[in-house]
């Protein structure tokens, strides 16, 4: 059911990005939970870099009441709460639907504690899973619902049990909730992460100034779209330069231009979430308009652009080959 | 393909095309002081909406109101012949209080057909339609529907004065029984469209009952469903993100097998079977 996409210009423009593990096709994939099956409707899946499911967890799991959303100036809040139908309905009924496309599945988990972690990661390293994206964002009941990602301590513990459960490429996806982002980053690398994803969304609420009730059902929620991409991309920008580890970048990206930013800032590769609610085929666009301005600027690959900014360690002759 | 929703294939329209479509205003009218009237001139497989169906109408931002997200809406009409596609709403908050400010000739955006729509029985002989406000919208094409299938068709319309009675003219056009209820002369009481409803049954003319824009017509047509043992259908909304069953935010609780399930109003639904379907 491909109706709104068109193919790209002829360039010869070179998208490939290797990521944490995995060859992809061109650097654009959808933000987990902002992603599914029904996207088939209107767009040609192929077209992506990757596919990234919503977390799924080992449990079926109802969710947070409702309102679960709630918009707010460029951006929403959302309290979701993971719904999942489980494990072994995934492994069964949705990593099949995938098989019958070319872009890699990236399944994305939670879990509440270090060994529920791994052991999810080891029972879903099975044909048709090309990588796992650790949520590790979500409260840990070992930790007095703290969670993993808050902390370095915690990070690379999981990150290695992740890491022994599974020869698969193993993607940590972090929270910009924390005091240091740098050092969790680099616990995720201690712990043998091959990639991570910088980053989830901001903790946030809205309050109904009619009724004096919270916007959300769960109260509490976190922030996306374009109202957060200062921030994510400061914390791409901060990680990549300390990591030798792939940096994907995710938070705000809507156009072709925050693509290019997030790149420039150290980003091997984006994830596109929110935006696809508003724009079904953003992702598309992003992809067509990454390549249109690597061919202006005269670009050959995509590559070059990773962690070019002109900053304080850019050699001058670097910096004026740029202009 | 859409295994991850197994109640999409009891239904006809799951698998049919979706765009999102760039559109242009073709008028844009107050149908009275409170609904509003918009005519666009849209392709297919916009204007191939089946009764039921909704859009995710991208509202162009105005200079006090910006929407993020966009808003669902139910198809009023839509004719493909015609080239055209039609809503019916009110002025009720940001989202529609931006759509308000479209004007003849702006572009518009609009993604779908989406969702699943009424479904009409070949067995039926007479259904009767139950709505009240905005939601009578909602029930238009599906009287005019069961009109070409030659199922006759009873349209309770319930408002709150005569001048917020929506649709009637469509309803009449149809050859449909109108039966106009009204809070100004107490004629929408429960209990009064309950002997409307009985009297019905008594003669036959209740095959089946739709119902669309009232809490309280739902219970009342969800009661009169099970007590006749009629089949039954409404239509629901819910705020949304995404429109296309990705984000889980328009979920509602549904009774099956005994149990409280939720499921995802823009995917599973936005019309339900009665008999799941629950208070809200």
């Amino acid at each position: 059911m491909v109706t709104a996409v068109s193919s790209p210009a002829g360039s010869s423009v070179s998208l490939a990005v290797d990521v944490g593990g995995l060859r992809l096709a061109n650097p654009v994939m959808p933000a987990s939970g902002t992603f599914a099956e029904g996207l088939d409707k209107v767009m040609d899946l192929n077209r992506l870099g990757a596919f990234v499911t919503k977390t799924i967890t080992r449990e079926f799991r109802a969710g947070n009441p409702v309102p679960r959303v709630c918009e707010t100036t460029e951006g929403l809040i959302n309290s979701i709460g993971i719904p999942s139908k489980g494990l072994d309905y995934f492994r069964d009924n949705v990593v099949p639907f995938y098989g019958a496309f070319s872009p890699p599945l990236v399944v994305s988990i939670s879990a509440p504690t270090v060994d529920d972690f791994a052991a999810m990661a080891r029972d879903l390293t099975v044909a048709g899973v090309a990588a796992i994206e650790a949520n590790i964002s979500c409260p840990n009941i070992e930790e007095d619902g703290r969670s993993f990602a808050m902390e370095p301590r915690l990070t690379e513990t999981v990150t290695a049990a992740m890491r022994k459960a599974t020869p698969l490429p193993l993607w940590v996806k972090l929270t910009p909730n924390t005091g240091d982002i740098v050092a969790v980053a680099r616990a995720a690398e201690a712990g043998g992460a091959d990639a991570v994803v910088v980053a989830n969304t901001i903790l946030a609420m809205r309050i109904d100034t009619e009724t004096f009730r919270p916007k959300l059902g769960n109260v509490l929620g976190g922030l996306s779209g374009p109202a957060v991409k200062p921030i994510a991309l400061r914390m791409v920008y901060q990680c990549a330069d300390k990591l030798t580890i792939p940096v994907i970048g995710c938070g705000g990206i809507a156009t072709p231009e925050d693509a290019v930013e997030f790149m420039l800032a150290g980003a091997r590769a984006v994830q596109v979430g929110t935006t696809t609610f508003v724009r079904p085929t953003a992702m598309i666009d992003v992809i067509e308009g990454l390549s249109a301005f690597c061919a202006r600027r005269g670009i050959a690959d995509v590559n070059e652009l990773v962690g070019a900014v002109v900053d304080g360690n850019t050699a001058p002759e670097e910096a004026e080959a740029v202009l | 393909m859409l295994q991850s929703c197994e109640t999409r294939s009891a239904w006809t329209a799951n698998d049919a095309p979706v765009a999102d479509a760039e559109t242009i205003v073709s008028s844009h009218t107050a149908v009275n002081d409170e609904y509003r009237h918009l005519v666009l001139r849209a392709g297919r497989p916009a204007t191939l909406a089946a009764p039921g169906q909704f859009f995710h109408l991208l509202c162009p931002a105005s200079s006090e109101d910006k929407p993020y997200l966009r808003r669902p809406m139910s198809t009023y009409k839509a004719d493909p012949e015609a080239g055209t596609l039609e809503f019916l709403y009110k002025v009720a908050g940001l989202g529609t209080r931006a759509l308000a400010t479209l004007k003849p000739g702006d572009p518009f955006r609009v993604l779908g057909p989406l969702g699943v729509g009424f479904t009409l029985d070949d067995g039926w002989r007479h259904i009767v339609v139950l709505g009240r406000g905005v939601g009578l919208a909602t029930l238009a094409p599906l009287a005019e529907a069961a009109a070409r299938k030659g199922i006759g068709v009873t349209a309770i319309l319930s408002a709150r004065r005569p001048d917020l009675i929506m649709s009637a003219d469509r309803f009449g056009a149809i050859g449909a029984d109108v039966r106009p209820v009204l809070d100004t002369d107490g004629s929408s009481a429960p209990e009064n469209v309950r002997e409307i409803l009985a009297g019905l049954a008594r003669e036959g003319r209740a095959d089946a009952i739709f119902t669309c824009g009232s809490n309280r017509l739902f219970r009342l047509a969800k009661d009169f469903a099970r007590e006749t043992g009629i089949a039954g259908q409404v239509a629901l909304e819910q705020q949304m993100a995404c429109g296309i069953g990705m984000c889980f935010c328009c979920v509602r609780k549904f009774e099956v097998d005994g149990e409280l399930v939720d499921k995802r109003v823009c995917w599973d639904g936005p019309v339900f079977d009665l008999k799941e379907a629950t208070s809200w």
